[in-house]
């Protein structure tokens, strides 16, 4: 989902970063709000920001012969809300540009709106819809990973094929072809995204069931004997 | 095997064999198999609009694809160890609490028994 650097004409790079950026502003204020109203949960966001750390840097093979890596934005998401993974992020956006000239500066608007914002909010989306049609834990946070990654990618999808329209069929044709390079190569790697995230919240209500409940993840121990 | 960890165990298992299985099928494609699909996006750009010019490149790039790669495994490897700090952490104050609770709750049987 990185839009290599200088491949956004500038326009549209300029106008990216002035979409994302309110988000990632009031993102910063979220964060810090969270860290001073809750302080016990700082090793928690320091976990879900290195999650989504290491696995954006994994590379892995999908069935369409090119291989992609997941976001793990989707679990800091559900965690903390979005506005907090704005910041979390474009932090690990801003460490591949920078070091490995993964994604770029220009290109850095686009690409935080993609898997900072996008990404997060559909996760946050997906989980509360799920949690509110009765389901349980497990699955509301496979569908927020998995939805979300797969929403980052689309928007990638949206932002070349706005970007680079094809010279024959227009925009519709650029996204039908961005969505074949990005979109269904993500479609297996979601899923893993989905998994990987369900294994780190079970394993989370095994050690850190008080953090769960005070993040709303969890019920209360008194509601649960009710 | 415990009901929890089984579930674990399975779910590693399904991550992995999605890997797996485009490698094992021999799925790759194009010049270099499995190469990124952020890198096929960017040639795709560069085939269909051979006019466009990239008007920025990288402050700093990777002397090579060694190093490039030296870097995502330090990336990888900072989040996979700092995940892991977490969970040693989360885990050993769990115990504790475990303990203390045990031992609040002896005290208090050993209280009521005395009573009685």
């Amino acid at each position: 989902m990185h839009i290599a650097e200088g491949y956004l004409p500038p326009e549209q790079a300029a106008a990216w970063f002035v979409v994302s950026a309110p988000f990632v502003v009031h993102g910063s204020r979220a964060l810090v709000r969270q860290v001073r109203a809750d302080p016990d949960s700082k090793l928690l966001l320091g976990a879900a920001g290195a999650f989504t750390f290491a696995l954006s840097a994994l590379k892995i093979p999908s069935v369409t012969g090119s291989s992609s890596h997941p976001t793990g934005t989707g679990l800091g998401a559900v965690l903390f809300r979005p506005p907090v993974m704005s910041v979390l992020g474009g932090i690990v956006l801003l460490f591949q540009a920078l070091l490995l000239a993964h994604g770029g500066l220009s290109t850095l608007g686009a690409n935080v709106f993609s898997m900072a914002i996008v990404g997060p909010w559909v996760a946050y989306g997906s989980y509360t819809m799920v949690r509110r049609v009765g389901g349980g834990l497990d699955p509301a946070v496979f569908a927020a990973a998995t939805l979300g990654s797969l929403a980052t990618y689309s928007v990638t999808v949206a932002q070349l094929a706005l970007a680079f329209p094809d010279p024959m069929s227009g925009i519709v044709g650029a996204l039908a072809k961005f969505g074949g390079i990005f979109a269904v190569t993500q479609i297996p790697l979601a899923i893993s995204e989905g998994l990987l995230t369900v294994l780190v919240v079970r394993l989370l209500g095994r050690t850190s069931g008080d953090d769960l409940r005070r993040l709303g993840l969890l019920r209360p121990a008194a509601e649960v004997r009710a | 095997m415990k009901r929890f960890s089984r579930v674990n165990l399975l779910l590693l298992l399904a991550v992995l064999l999605l890997a797996v299985v485009p490698l094992a099928f021999g799925l790759g494609s194009g010049e270099e198999p499995f190469s990124g699909a952020d890198a096929v996006a960017e040639q795709a750009i560069v085939d269909d609009h051979p006019d466009y010019q990239p008007w920025f490149s990288p402050i700093y790039e990777p002397p090579s694809a060694e190093l490039e790669s030296a870097l995502f495994a330090l990336q990888a490897a900072l989040g996979a160890g700092l995940l892991g700090y977490y969970f040693g952490v989360a885990r050993t104050r769990q115990r504790q609490r475990d303990a203390a609770s045990r031992q609040w709750q002896g005290q208090r049987d050993a209280a009521s028994r005395q009573r009685g």
